[in-house]
């Protein structure tokens, strides 16, 4: 017996759509769920350093420990909190900041002339063939006190004494700025390339002088650019661990650093859990914030 | 075919201040000239067409008109001040794009307000000159629309009360109904002549389509790489062409190479191998016998004469194709020299066959005056 066509090419989408749903329950929801788990249960000094939820189940009767005590304590402890705000300033900034820097260099590219276009949106991409973790290495070099920067000025007599570059804020945006620019020039490039430039000629018929067509035209245009660089930013950086790790000092908070200690220093597993599981619950504000932009972006069109 | 009075003015009259004058305009792009030391002055209230094929360079003269584009030699002048190095955004000037250019993010209302935002005025002004444009163009109902939301049509019109709102001295239109269908086309031409009319505003087209531009327009430019070829109004562009170019571009015609015998006044009379007889036109030029030229009849001109009938333009031939259209047919008729003559016949009475048929053998004649000489 065979399978009629219709039927079979419904078998085929199927499978074809399933994939995806298939990967994304493996390899997020299901570890999503341990983590969840494992944020519910209580730490202890053995190996593994946890108490599992399921007690006991004995005669029919099943005994769940549900131990609230760490999201209790990310609450109680203002540490956890004063991280996440400083994580959200960090963030923050340096999404306006790759955004400021970012929005220009997209616009020159998409402006230029075509056969330049390549070219230089290659200069974007290049670093990207080099490993993060050693573009992020280069600049402890570049930042530190007997580095590329301090000897130079020093060399050129317009400092006495090195600047205090690495491990302070300043050098964690650097970092972070640094290694996240191409995350936001590339969606904006993508929108500003496609924008029609009839519309700035009818906008400068109409007697809107360039800055305005700019605020009035470009700008509102290429806001789902802006939106998805922002996003691009703003939600690796959130829990960013290495550059706050490697260019940051002692008193850079931020939660993917905090993770890191509590998951391999403390060996608090539970802990650190609950703080992923909040860390995932204030990136998913964003992203729907995204997705609803988008809706509404493309019933428009 | 509407035709608005011809303008009093034509460019030699270069005293009066012109809506729009032209001096020696050049432009190039690469190494080719895209317009080519055009002159040229057009009247207030004109409705004013370029009209030629793609590449002819109507849109870079409509562009350096706008202010897109810097002529390379020449000047724009504009209610007689030079206009030529002003940004667009400082010029009385409006203009209506191909593509209409509506901006996306933007609803219908706001698009039409766009232009009136530029320059300070009392919101409540505003919004009446909104409201009164798309009252011109019978689009209030649509005013919270999107532009995406919009038929073709619809967005032509909201396009045209753009362009329109700023109360422009001069509109610019490029291939205005260019995207239209052939049914809407035809109904915004006339619309377009009404609003024009009642505004005042001169309007300049640009557009590829002959049968537009004679409707529409009370003089037409008509161009040819980077030139004008002709400058006239629709009915003496068509009836009286100058140039075997501008014969032929508008509408069909027949060409027949004849020689000057000899010239009485205003009549001169050609000999014409092709015709297969000697030919009489009138023209006030002065001809030389010998000199060779073209004689330029339209179809519709020529006459199916009855046996024994005399004309001035004589020619005798055999019907080799016909083509009903409804209204009229036009015929194909072969004369002795090999030469096809071109002539069309009303279908005056509904008869289910044609009054001619194949391999037909007939007369056909012309009235002098219903013919044109082209020198070039």
């Amino acid at each position: 017996m065979s399978i009629p066509g219709a039927q079979r090419a419904l078998t085929g989408r199927r499978l074809i759509i399933g994939l995806p749903w298939l990967w994304l329950g493996l390899f997020f929801a299901l570890p999503f769920l341990f983590v969840l788990k494992l944020s519910l249960s209580e730490s202890v000094l053995a190996q593994p350093p946890y108490l599992d939820l399921i007690r006991e189940f004995k005669d029919g009767v099943l005994i769940l420990a549900v131990n609230l005590g760490n999201y209790q304590l990310l609450l109680e402890d203002s540490l956890y909190f004063k991280a996440l705000l400083s994580s959200l300033q960090i963030a923050g900034l340096s999404t306006l900041l790759t955004l400021l820097l970012g929005y220009p260099m997209a616009y020159a590219i998409a402006r230029a002339p075509q056969h330049w276009r390549l070219p230089l949106m290659m200069l974007i991409i290049l670093p990207f063939w080099t490993s993060f973790l050693i573009r992020v290495y280069a600049w402890i070099g570049i930042l530190k006190n007997n580095g590329l920067i301090n000897q130079l000025l020093m060399g050129l007599g317009i400092i006495d004494t090195p600047l205090e570059m690495l491990h302070t804020p300043f050098a964690v945006y650097i970092g972070i700025v640094y290694s996240y620019l191409p995350f936001m020039v590339l969606p904006l490039y993508a929108t500003l390339v496609r924008l029609d430039l009839t519309l700035l000629e009818a906008a400068a018929d109409l007697g809107c002088r360039p800055w305005k067509q700019f605020l009035r035209i470009t700008l509102p245009l290429s806001m789902p650019g802006v939106l998805a660089g922002a996003m691009l930013v703003f939600i690796p950086v959130m829990g960013e661990f290495v550059i706050p790790d490697l260019l940051g000092g002692p008193d850079t908070l931020m939660l993917g650093k905090l993770m890191w200690i509590e998951f391999f220093s403390n060996k608090d597993w539970p802990l650190a859990s609950a703080l992923a599981a909040v860390l995932l619950v204030v990136l998913i504000i964003p992203f729907m914030l995204l997705r609803h932009y988008e809706q509404r972006n493309q019933e428009a069109q | 075919m509407t035709q608005t009075s011809p303008a009093p003015g034509a460019a030699d009259t270069a005293s009066t201040t012109a809506s729009v004058r032209l001096e020696g305009i050049s432009k190039s792009f690469g190494n080719s000239y895209a317009v080519n030391n055009v002159s040229l002055d057009i009247q207030q209230g004109e409705f004013f067409s370029l009209l030629g094929p793609s590449g002819c360079g109507k849109t870079t003269l409509l562009r350096m008109l706008a202010g897109f584009e810097t002529p390379d030699r020449g000047r724009v002048l504009i209610d007689g001040q030079d206009m030529t190095l002003v940004p667009p955004y400082e010029r009385p000037v409006n203009m209506m794009f191909q593509s209409y250019a509506l901006f996306p993010h933007m609803s219908v209302a706001d698009n039409i307000a766009f232009g009136l935002k530029q320059t300070p005025m009392a919101r409540g002004a505003r919004n009446l000159r909104v409201t009164e444009m798309m009252e011109l163009v019978q689009i209030s109902p649509l005013a919270k629309r999107k532009p995406h939301q919009l038929s073709g049509g619809q967005r032509q019109r909201v396009a045209l009360a753009r362009a329109l709102a700023r109360h422009p001295r001069i509109l610019l239109l490029d291939e205005p109904l260019g995207a239209l269908d052939k049914k809407l086309r035809e109904k915004t031409q006339f619309e377009l002549v009404n609003i024009q009319e009642r505004l005042g505003t001169t309007f300049i087209v640009v557009t590829h389509d002959q049968e537009e531009a004679m409707t529409m327009s009370s003089r037409i430019a008509l161009m040819r790489d980077g030139q004008i070829e002709q400058l006239d109004a629709p009915r003496r562009l068509y009836e009286f062409p100058v140039t075997r170019y501008a014969a032929s571009f508008i509408g069909s015609i027949n060409l027949f190479e004849a020689r000057v015998l000899q010239q009485n006044g205003d009549e001169v009379r050609l000999s014409c191998d092709e015709a297969g007889a000697d030919l009489l036109v009138r023209s006030s030029e002065k001809m030389l016998p010998g000199m060779a030229l073209t004689l330029a009849v339209r179809p519709e001109k020529v006459r199916l004469l009855s046996p024994g009938e005399q004309s001035p333009n004589l020619v005798r031939g055999r019907i080799k194709e016909i083509a009903y259209l409804g209204g009229i047919s036009i015929y194909h008729a072969e004369l002795p020299s090999g030469k096809q003559v071109q002539f069309t016949q009303s279908n005056v009475q509904a008869l289910a066959e044609q009054p001619l048929s194949w391999g037909q053998d007939v007369l056909l004649g012309w009235h002098p005056d219903s013919c044109s000489v082209l020198t070039e």
